[in-house]
C-alpha cells in the first residue's frame, strides 16, 4: 500500500500536524516504505489468534470510590500557556 | 406522502459517585473552574487511569434492571479527537466489548398499549469538560472538573415512532436509573441528557432513511420539540426534492430549530482501540449475584403491585410510580393513614403534587414529610375534619404553622362538631330564623336541603358534620 | 570514587569515608568537566542534588540510611519530577516543569538517592541512536563521532563515563538494552508490569517499562530493588510481594540450560559480533552451562508488528500535546485547529511526527483489523514462541544488537526510515512478549562494546541477575572504562 500527497495531508490533518508544503513528497515516500515494511505482517495467517491485551493476559484491577485529590489548580496553571479566572484558554470555539 | 418517524435515544446518565471515573478527583457539581481537575483529568505527561469500582456495579445494576445481557469481559477504547475540552485527545469509552448488552424496557404511551424498546447496548466512558463561550478577550475557557465523570451511555434500536413515544422513553430510563440510585436524574446540572436519532420514510417502506444525530437536549419538553421541528425540516427538505445528510445538529431551544454542527463533522475517524493503559473489566457471577441482592423493586412491578394489591387505578399507580421518592413517600403516608389507599392517593397526587408543582419543589424538598400527610390523611377517615378543613390544614402544615394535624386541628379549633346536641340546637336556630325556606321544602323542593347545609357551615366555620347535620335536618324537616 | 560500586559506595558513606556531599560534588563535577562533549543530560539539578545530599548526610549521621541513602543517581528526562524540567527531549515539553513526580522518583527519593539531573534521550524515546533529541546528540564515550544508542542514551553514556554511578531508564523496543549494549554497561528490562508506569511519558504504553542502567549486575538487582513494586496508580502493573532481586547473585550455574535461537544466529549477524558472542556462551559453558540451539520463528515479524503496535500507541498518547495545558503553543494561533496543528506540527520532531502519522494511519478506519489487529495477533504467536522455548531451557542468549554504535549521521540522514528500525531486531520480540530481558558487556570490536543479551522468562528477574553476575565475576568486560573517563576528576 502506497501513500499519495492527499492521503499524507488527510493522516497529518487528523493527527493534527502541520506539515512542511515542500516536505510533503517525501513524507509520502518514507510513510509508504514503512507500510510496505510493516505489511510483511501478511506472510502469516493469523486466523482465529487471539490479539493480546495485556503481555501478562491480567484483568482490570479496581479502586474504591474515594475521593483521594485535593484542589491543586495553581500549582497544575503554573506550567499552562494561557489561563484567566482558573480557566484555561484557548482560539474561541465554534460549535 | 404519508411518514413515518423513526427515532432512537442516546441517553447519558452521570453515575453518581464520590470521585471519577479514573481518578480520586471529587464529582460534586459546582466547584469553582479546574478545582476538581487533577493530573489524571488534566491527562498531563505520564498520568494513568485506574477504574472506580463503584462504576462498574452501577452499570451491571443497569444491565439487570433492563434484563440486558451481561458479557463476561468487557474492553476499555479510546475514542481519538481533538477538541479542547477533551485533555487526552482521546475519551475513554467502550467501543466493540460494552460492559451492558441487549437489553428492553416497556413504555405506555395510550394507556393499556405497551410498547417494547430494545436497548442495544450502555457503555461507560468519562465525560469531557466545559467550554465556556463568555468573551475571555475573543477566546474560550476551558473547565475541566466535569472532565473524567463517569457517564453510562444508554444506546436504544430506533423502535420509537412518535415524539410523545420518545419522551416516555426518555422519562423510563429516567425513573429507572434514579430508583436504582445510579444516577441523580438532575437534567438541569446535565446528570440526563439525550441526543436523538432521528429519521423518516414513507409509510410501509422497510429501509430507514437517512438519519441526522440531535445533540444537547436536556429535557423532556425540548426531546419533543426538537423531534418535532427535525421531522418537520426532513419532511420539508424531502417534498421539496432535497436529500438528507448524515449528520450532527444542535437543538438550539432559545430558537427551537436545529441546525448543523460543522464542527463535528470532519472528525469522524476516531481511530478506536483497546487502551492499552487499562486491562480487560471481568463480571464475575459472584459479582452479578452481589448486586441483583442491591436491586429494589422497579417501576414496572411496583405499578402493578400498586394496582393489584392497593386497589389503585393504572392512572394512579402509574403517577405515583414513576418516581421512587415519590413512590417511597406514597407507602409511607399510606402506613401512617393506618393503610388507606384511595384518600391517600388523591391527596399525594392531587393537593401534594400540585403544591410542589407550583413552588417547583421535587419530592424530597416537600415541606410536609409523607407522616404529617398520613395524619391528616385518617382525620379526614375518621371524620375528625372534612375535606374541606382538610385543605385549611394542608397549607397550614405546608406554611410551617405547626408539626403536625393534630395540633393544627387543635390550635385552631377546626375539629369537627358531631355532638348531637350541639348540632340539634344549631339546626333548631337555622329553621326557625327561615321559615320561608322550610315552607319550600315542605312544599317539595328537597333542594333547599343544601341551603339549610350551607348556612349551617356557614355558622360553624365548617366545621359541623356535613353527614350529621343532613341527617338531622332531615328527621326534623319531615316531621 | 568513580569506579566504586553501590555496595562499595554505601559501605563508605556509613563508615564516613566521605559524605554524601562529597560524593555528589565529585559527580557534578565530573559532569561539567565531561558533559560538554557527551552531551548526556539535559538538566543538571546542582541545587536540588547538593539538598538531597545534605539531607542524607543527615539521615547516615543519625543511623536512619538505608542501602542507598546519600548514592547520586540521574533520572532519565521520561520520568516526572515534580518542580524539575521534564522535556521527553521534546521542543514540546522544553518549557514543562512536570508538578508531579513519577511513582519512580518518589521511590528513589524515598531510598534517600541524591539526583544529579536529568539524561538524554531519543525526543518521546523514539529512536536507537539518541539523534532524535531536541537537545542534540548524546555522544558515545568510547567515540565521541559515534552513536551511544537509543533511546536511553543519555543514561547509557552517563552511567559509561562514570557521570553517574547509575541511571534510570526506559524500554519499549530495546532502549535500555541496545544502549547499555553500545556503551558498554549493563542493563535491564524487567517484565512488563514490574516498574511503575505512572509518571513515565508514555511512548507505547502496552511495551513500556523502566528499568536501572548501572555497570554491574549487582547494581542492576539493588536498583531494582528500589524500582520494582505494585503501584495502583499504574493499572497494569504486577501485584505480588516485593522480592529481593539480588538474592540468587551468588547462586551456582552448574546445569543452567541456555537456549540459543538459530533466527538470531543468521548469515546476516556481523561476524566480528558473532564471535564476541560465542566467546561469551563459550565462559557460561565454563560455569557449567549447557547449551541448545532453540528457534523462536516468528522472530522476523517482531519489528513489523513492532512498528505497528509502537506508533498505534503512541500516535494516541501524544495526542494530549496539544498546547492547551501545558507545554509548547504556537505563537499568535489564528484557531483552534491552527493551534493544534502548528503546535504540534513546529514541536515535535520528524521521526515523532512520522510515527504518529504511520499510528494514525494504521487505526484508522478499514485498516485497524489489517495493521493493529493482526499485529496484536502476531504479538500472541511471537509469545507463543518463548513460551515453547522456556520448556526447554532456563534463558535465552544473543546479542543485543546487530552492530556496535555507529558514526552519528549514518543512519538518521538515510531517507529510509526502515534501516533504522533494523536495529531493533533482537530487542522488540522481548517487549512484545512482555518478557524480561538484559543486556552485560561481553567484549569489543574494534574498540567498541559489544553487549550479550540475556533474556528470562516472566518474572525470573533474580535469575537473569544470577546469571549475569557469574558471568561478571568471571570477566572484567563491565570494569573497562572509555579512555578519557577513567582519571579521577
Amino acid at each position: 500500500m502506497s501513500l499519495d500527497k492527499k492521503d499524507v495531508e488527510a493522516i497529518a490533518h487528523l493527527a493534527r500536524l502541520e506539515l512542511d508544503p515542500s516536505n510533503i513528497d517525501e513524507t509520502a515516500s518514507q510513510l509508504s516504505s514503512i507500510i510496505e515494511f510493516v505489511e510483511q505482517m501478511n506472510a502469516v495467517d493469523t486466523t482465529g489468534v487471539q490479539p493480546v491485551a495485556h503481555p501478562l493476559d491480567l484483568i482490570a484491577r479496581t479502586r474504591e470510590d474515594q475521593v483521594t485529590e485535593s484542589n491543586q489548580r495553581d500549582h497544575f496553571q503554573a506550567v499552562a500557556p494561557e489561563t484567566q479566572d482558573g480557566l484555561y484558554l484557548v482560539p474561541k470555539v465554534i460549535e | 406522502m404519508e411518514w413515518e418517524t423513526v427515532l432512537g435515544l442516546e441517553i447519558h446518565a452521570q453515575l453518581a459517585t464520590n470521585s471519577k471515573i479514573f481518578s480520586g478527583a471529587s464529582t460534586a457539581y459546582g466547584a469553582e473552574p479546574n478545582t476538581q481537575a487533577c493530573e489524571v483529568d488534566l491527562g498531563l505527561p505520564g498520568v494513568l487511569p485506574v477504574l472506580n469500582k463503584e462504576v462498574v456495579r452501577m452499570a451491571v445494576k443497569f444491565g439487570l434492571a433492563i434484563d440486558a445481557q451481561i458479557d463476561e469481559f468487557s474492553v476499555f477504547a479510546r475514542k481519538n479527537y481533538f477538541y479542547p475540552d477533551l485533555p487526552k485527545g482521546y475519551q475513554i469509552s467502550q467501543f466493540e466489548k460494552p460492559i451492558i448488552g441487549l437489553g428492553f424496557t416497556d413504555i405506555e404511551v395510550e394507556e393499556g398499549k405497551p410498547i417494547r424498546v430494545g436497548i442495544t447496548r450502555a457503555h461507560l466512558e468519562e465525560d469531557a469538560g466545559k467550554s465556556l463561550h463568555e468573551d475571555y478577550q475573543g477566546m474560550t475557557g476551558i473547565d475541566l472538573n466535569r472532565a473524567g465523570t463517569p457517564l453510562l451511555e444508554i444506546v436504544s434500536e430506533p423502535d420509537m415512532r412518535s415524539p410523545q413515544e420518545a419522551v416516555a422513553y426518555m422519562k423510563k430510563i429516567h425513573s429507572i436509573v434514579r430508583y436504582i440510585g445510579i444516577c441523580d436524574g438532575n437534567m438541569a446540572e446535565g446528570s440526563f441528557r439525550c441526543d436523538a436519532n432521528v429519521s423518516i420514510r414513507p409509510k410501509g417502506q422497510e429501509e430507514l432513511g437517512t438519519r441526522t444525530e440531535l445533540k444537547n437536549i436536556n429535557s423532556f419538553k425540548n426531546v419533543e420539540k426538537a423531534i418535532n421541528y427535525e421531522v418537520e425540516r426532513q419532511i420539508d427538505v424531502l417534498e421539496s426534492g432535497g436529500t438528507i445528510t448524515q449528520e450532527t445538529r444542535l437543538y438550539d431551544a432559545d430558537k427551537d430549530e436545529t441546525r448543523s454542527m460543522r464542527s463535528k463533522e470532519e472528525a469522524n475517524d476516531y481511530r478506536y482501540f483497546p487502551d492499552p493503559d487499562l486491562l480487560p473489566v471481568q463480571i464475575s457471577q459472584k459479582l452479578l449475584d452481589e448486586v441483583r441482592q442491591t436491586l429494589p423493586e422497579l417501576p414496572d412491578a411496583r405499578k402493578q403491585r400498586f394496582i393489584e394489591a392497593l386497589a389503585l387505578s393504572a392512572y394512579d399507580a402509574g403517577l405515583l410510580t414513576a418516581d421512587r421518592e415519590l413512590a417511597d413517600y406514597f407507602e409511607t403516608c399510606m402506613k401512617a393513614a393506618e393503610n388507606d389507599t384511595k384518600i391517600t392517593a388523591n391527596w399525594v397526587n392531587g393537593e401534594l403534587s400540585a403544591a410542589l408543582n407550583k413552588e417547583n419543589k421535587s419530592i424530597a424538598e416537600s415541606p410536609l414529610s409523607a407522616k404529617q400527610l398520613g395524619q391528616l390523611v385518617l382525620r379526614i377517615k375518621d371524620n375528625t375534619i372534612s375535606g374541606k378543613i382538610a385543605k385549611q390544614v394542608f397549607a397550614a402544615l405546608w406554611a410551617g404553622e405547626g408539626d403536625s394535624a393534630d395540633s393544627i386541628i387543635e390550635a385552631k379549633g377546626l375539629k369537627q362538631m358531631s355532638d348531637s346536641g350541639e348540632l340539634e340546637a344549631l339546626v333548631d336556630e337555622v329553621i326557625n330564623a327561615n321559615p320561608g325556606q322550610v315552607e319550600q321544602y315542605r312544599a317539595g323542593k328537597t333542594k333547599v336541603m343544601g341551603f339549610f347545609v350551607g348556612q349551617i357551615m356557614k355558622n360553624t366555620g365548617g366545621k359541623a358534620n356535613p353527614g350529621q347535620i343532613n341527617q338531622i335536618l332531615k328527621t326534623k324537616l319531615d316531621a | 570514587m568513580h569506579n566504586k560500586t553501590l555496595s562499595e559506595l554505601s559501605t563508605a558513606l556509613q563508615n564516613k569515608e566521605f559524605s554524601s556531599e562529597e560524593l555528589t560534588r565529585y559527580f557534578l563535577g565530573r559532569i561539567k568537566q565531561h558533559d560538554q562533549s557527551l552531551n548526556s543530560f539535559i538538566t543538571v539539578t546542582e541545587d536540588l542534588a547538593l539538598a538531597q545530599a545534605q539531607a542524607a548526610d543527615q539521615q547516615i549521621a543519625a543511623g536512619e540510611s538505608g542501602a542507598l541513602t546519600g548514592i547520586p543517581m540521574a533520572q532519565k528526562d521520561i520520568f516526572c519530577t515534580n518542580g524539575v524540567k521534564t522535556s521527553c527531549g521534546s521542543k514540546m515539553l522544553d518549557n514543562f516543569i512536570a508538578p508531579y513526580d513519577a511513582t519512580v522518583v518518589k521511590k528513589t527519593n524515598s531510598a534517600g538517592m541524591v539526583m544529579l539531573g536529568k539524561t538524554n534521550l531519543d525526543e518521546f524515546a523514539m529512536g536507537s541512536t539518541n539523534e532524535t533529541s531536541f537537545y542534540g546528540a548524546v555522544k558515545n564515550p568510547w567515540d565521541l563521532n559515534r552513536v551511544p544508542g537509543g533511546s536511553s542514551g543519555g543514561s547509557a553514556a552517563a552511567v559509561a563515563a562514570r557521570l553517574t554511578p547509575v541511571a534510570t531508564g526506559t524500554d519499549t523496543g530495546g532502549s535500555i538494552r541496545q544502549p547499555a549494549s553500545l556503551c558498554g554497561i549493563t542493563g535491564i528490562k524487567p517484565t512488563y508490569g514490574t516498574v511503575s508506569r505512572f509518571g513515565m511519558i508514555a511512548f507505547a504504553s502496552s511495551l513500556d517499562q523502566g528499568g536501572p542502567m548501572t555497570r554491574t549486575a549487582e547494581d542492576a538487582g539493588i536498583m531494582l530493588n528500589v524500582m520494582a513494586g505494585f503501584d495502583e496508580k499504574d493499572s497494569t502493573s504486577y501485584e505480588k510481594e516485593n522480592e529481593d532481586y539480588t538474592r540468587s547473585l551468588n547462586d551456582s550455574l552448574d546445569g543452567l540450560k541456555i537456549g540459543l535461537p538459530k533466527e538470531y544466529f543468521s548469515s546476516d549477524l556481523n561476524p566480528d559480533i558473532a564471535s564476541v558472542i560465542d566467546a561469551a556462551v563459550k565462559e557460561y559453558e565454563k560455569l557449567g552451562a549447557t547449551i541448545k540451539e532453540i528457534s523462536l520463528p516468528n522472530t522476523g515479524l517482531s519489528i513489523p508488528a513492532y512498528y505497528v503496535i509502537a506508533p498505534a500507541e503512541c500516535s494516541s498518547n501524544l495526542s494530549r500535546m496539544d498546547g492547551v495545558r501545558f507545554g509548547y503553543r504556537c505563537e499568535d494561533p489564528k484557531n483552534l485547529d491552527d493551534l493544534y496543528s502548528r503546535s504540534r506540527g513546529e514541536a515535535f520532531g520528524e521521526e515523532v511526527k512520522r510515527r504518529i502519522m504511520i499510528g494514525a494511519y494504521a487505526l484508522s478506519a478499514g485498516y485497524y483489523d489489517a495493521y493493529y489487529l493482526k499485529a496484536q495477533q502476531i504479538r500472541r504467536l511471537i509469545s507463543e514462541d518463548f513460551k515453547t522455548a522456556f520448556s526447554d531451557v532456563d534463558v535465552i542468549m544473543g546479542p543485543t544488537s546487530p552492530s556496535t554504535a555507529f558514526k552519528l549521521g549514518e543512519l538518521s540522514d538515510d531517507n529510509d526510515p526502515t534501516s533504522m528500525y533494523l536495529e531493533d531486531i533482537y530487542t522488540t520480540s522481548v517487549n512484545l512478549a512482555g518478557l524480561p530481558g538484559m543486556s552485560i558487556p561481553a567484549g569489543q570490536v574494534n574498540g567498541m562494546p559489544v553487549g550479550l543479551q540475556l533474556i528470562g522468562n516472566y518474572f525470573q528477574e533474580a535469575k537473569l541477575l544470577n546469571i549475569a553476575h557469574q558471568f561478571q565475576q568471571a570477566t572484567d568486560w563491565h570494569q573497562q572504562t572509555p579512555a578519557g573517563f577513567k582519571e579521577e576528576h
